[in-house]
């Protein structure tokens, strides 16, 4: 059954019409290119999905059931985690701390409750070692590398039971060998069973990561095929208009 | 493999002596020591009893507003009407008092007051995106003049029945002759570093100094904090002024002039970054005392009074001399 379902979704803002009548599935432990270029509506879904608009027309379903959001905490308690852009890490904490921002660990009796260092430092550290990745838990965000700050990124999303991580352009900003290791991290969450949407310009990236690619243009769904039956020029032709629709 | 996962958990990030050298409040501890050893030779005054005590009663009043001040600075804000703060609170105080309220009551109106301020100025700062600077100057401003409008411009020496009790509260010294402005500066020092270290509220001040956007999106309630922030700030100052009444016993409309500054200067030779996202309890006291021993051994050495302002602002630059030394090596 699919994890997320979406049906004929639409959203405008005014007269301006950002994604048109969108119905797509995706499948637990399925990664999914989403694509397409600027101004194409990838951005406006992805935000429908994370809680931060609500669409105008269609509807949500998780797991079969209706999913209405109101806010990006409602996503994340459904089990819907975001990875920004930007990766939204403090640079003056630890890995542990960031990976714990807004839902901190904390121990004692009713009002009296400390951080609970011991705890944080202990799970973020599992994290990363599932992760394959060489981050430690106590070292500050600012003297990390690229590759390692995408990995306490992905750590927060592995805090909770999360059903579907959303990645935005995970790799735009981080040398060759550190997108090698996103892209481990990626597969690392597929395996454990949960659904990623990749969203990327580069085009190796989704062709080496995922299981299917979606192509977007002009707020329209183009393409909703398996990487194996499409190629990169395909792709192409479908996110610069030279192909239509397939 | 599986001996480069497990051991990175355990490796502390630097060891104690590298962290200690890194530290700007390490080496404003070393300038004070050096300074009061230097003085405790060069002159005879510095080191009696007496001296010590006024020096130590002295940092308390820059110090207990440096702790406020330094929770607002790690979230990136300042807050330039602390002196006035302090000055409207002590007004208020002396002003319900005079009139014949208890000291209680007094001191409720007055810190009332100084939350009041605090949460007007968050307000604006968090929820209507105020500059912090624009808000609190004009704070500064608005403060000082509602002060001088209480009291009518005049100077309240008479707090009514219960005088004797608050001179005692600011001008006592009820624990081993230590100073009780000192008692309670100990005291709000210890509440401010276990609330930086320990809670929930205290990391989530340092995520906000450090990328209010990241804050925001990973669910930290940012405007609420800001406008606790200002609160407390305010609340320090309000305290202080509650402190410095009944130390000085008169209090007048232009206490706490300028003192802003001073409180910030602490701050920041403590070692807290106006950029945000760092700052300690620790590090204000330690900012407040250099402040004070720099003036105490002015006068003990005969230097005209004038050139004070050099030697603090001096200070103050050498101290993000020695920030700017740090991050330069880092960056290399």
């Amino acid at each position: 059954m699919a994890v997320l379902e979406l049906t004929n979704i639409s959203k405008h803002f005014g007269a301006i019409q950002a994604v048109n009548d969108v119905s797509l599935s995706i499948e637990p432990g399925q990664v999914v290119g989403l694509m397409g270029d600027n101004g194409a509506g990838k951005s406006t879904l992805v935000k429908m999905i994370a809680g931060n608009f609500r669409p105008s027309h269609g509807s949500m379903q998780m797991d079969g059931k209706d999913l209405v959001l109101h806010k990006p905490v409602e996503a994340r308690q459904h089990g819907i985690e975001i990875v920004h852009q930007d990766l939204a890490l403090c640079n003056n904490l630890t890995a542990a701390a960031n990976v714990y921002l807004g839902r901190e660990l904390r121990r004692g009796v009713g009002p009296f409750r400390i951080l609970d260092y011991a705890s944080m430092y202990k799970r973020a550290g599992q994290i990363f070692a599932e992760l394959k990745s060489e981050t430690r838990p106590r070292d500050l965000v600012k003297q990390m590398s690229g590759g390692q700050r995408q990995a306490v990124a992905i750590a927060r999303t592995m805090l909770s039971q999360a059903k579907i991580v959303l990645m935005d352009e995970p790799t735009a900003a981080i040398s060759v060998r550190q997108v090698a290791e996103v892209l481990n991290l990626i597969r690392h969450l597929r395996d454990q069973g949960i659904a990623v949407v990749l969203i990327s310009h580069r085009m190796p990236d989704v062709f080496t990561v995922a299981d299917r690619v979606i192509v977007m243009r002009r707020g329209r769904k183009v393409a909703d095929k398996t990487i194996a039956s499409s190629s990169p020029e395909e792709v192409t032709g479908l996110i610069t208009g030279a192909i239509e629709q397939v | 493999m599986a001996l480069t996962i497990d051991q990175p958990i355990e490796h502390k990030q630097q060891s104690l002596p590298a962290r200690l050298f890194a530290s700007q409040t390490f080496w404003v501890v070393i300038a004070v020591i050096l300074a009061c050893l230097f003085l405790s030779f060069a002159t005879d005054a510095f080191a009696t009893s007496k001296n010590l005590y006024n020096i130590t009663r002295n940092i308390t009043f820059v110090a207990i507003i440096a702790l406020g001040m330094t929770f607002v600075i790690i979230t990136g804000g300042i807050d330039l009407s602390v002196g006035s703060v302090l000055c409207l609170s002590s007004m208020v105080l002396a002003v319900t008092m005079h009139a014949g309220y208890s000291i209680e009551v007094g001191i409720i109106a007055s810190i009332a007051t100084a939350l009041a301020i605090g949460a007007f100025n968050g307000i604006l700062i968090a929820y209507l995106g105020f500059p912090p600077f624009v808000v609190t100057l004009g704070m500064l401003s608005i403060a000082r003049s509602l002060a001088m409008v209480a009291s009518n411009n005049t100077v309240v020496f008479q707090f009514g029945p219960d005088h004797a009790k608050l001179l005692a509260l600011g001008g006592g010294a009820w624990v081993f002759g230590i100073a009780n402005p000192v008692l309670y500066m100990i005291l709000l020092a210890l509440i401010t570093g276990f609330i930086l270290r320990w809670t929930k509220f205290g990391r989530h001040i340092f995520a906000i100094g450090g990328n209010e956007h990241a804050a925001t999106l990973t669910g930290v309630p940012v405007r609420q904090i800001k406008v606790t922030v200002y609160m407390i700030s305010a609340l320090s100052a309000g305290i202080a002024g509650v402190i410095e009444t009944g130390w000085l016993g008169a209090v007048t409309t232009n206490i706490g002039t300028g003192m802003e500054l001073q409180v910030i200067a602490a701050t920041v030779i403590g070692g807290a970054n106006l950029a945000g996202g760092v700052g300690t309890a620790f590090g204000a006291i330690v900012g407040a005392a250099l402040i004070e021993v720099i003036r105490n051994s002015l006068g003990l050495l005969g230097i005209n009074a004038f050139w004070q302002g050099v030697f603090i602002g001096g200070a103050i630059l050498l101290a993000v001399l020695f920030d700017r030394i740090r991050n330069f090596r880092r960056s290399d």
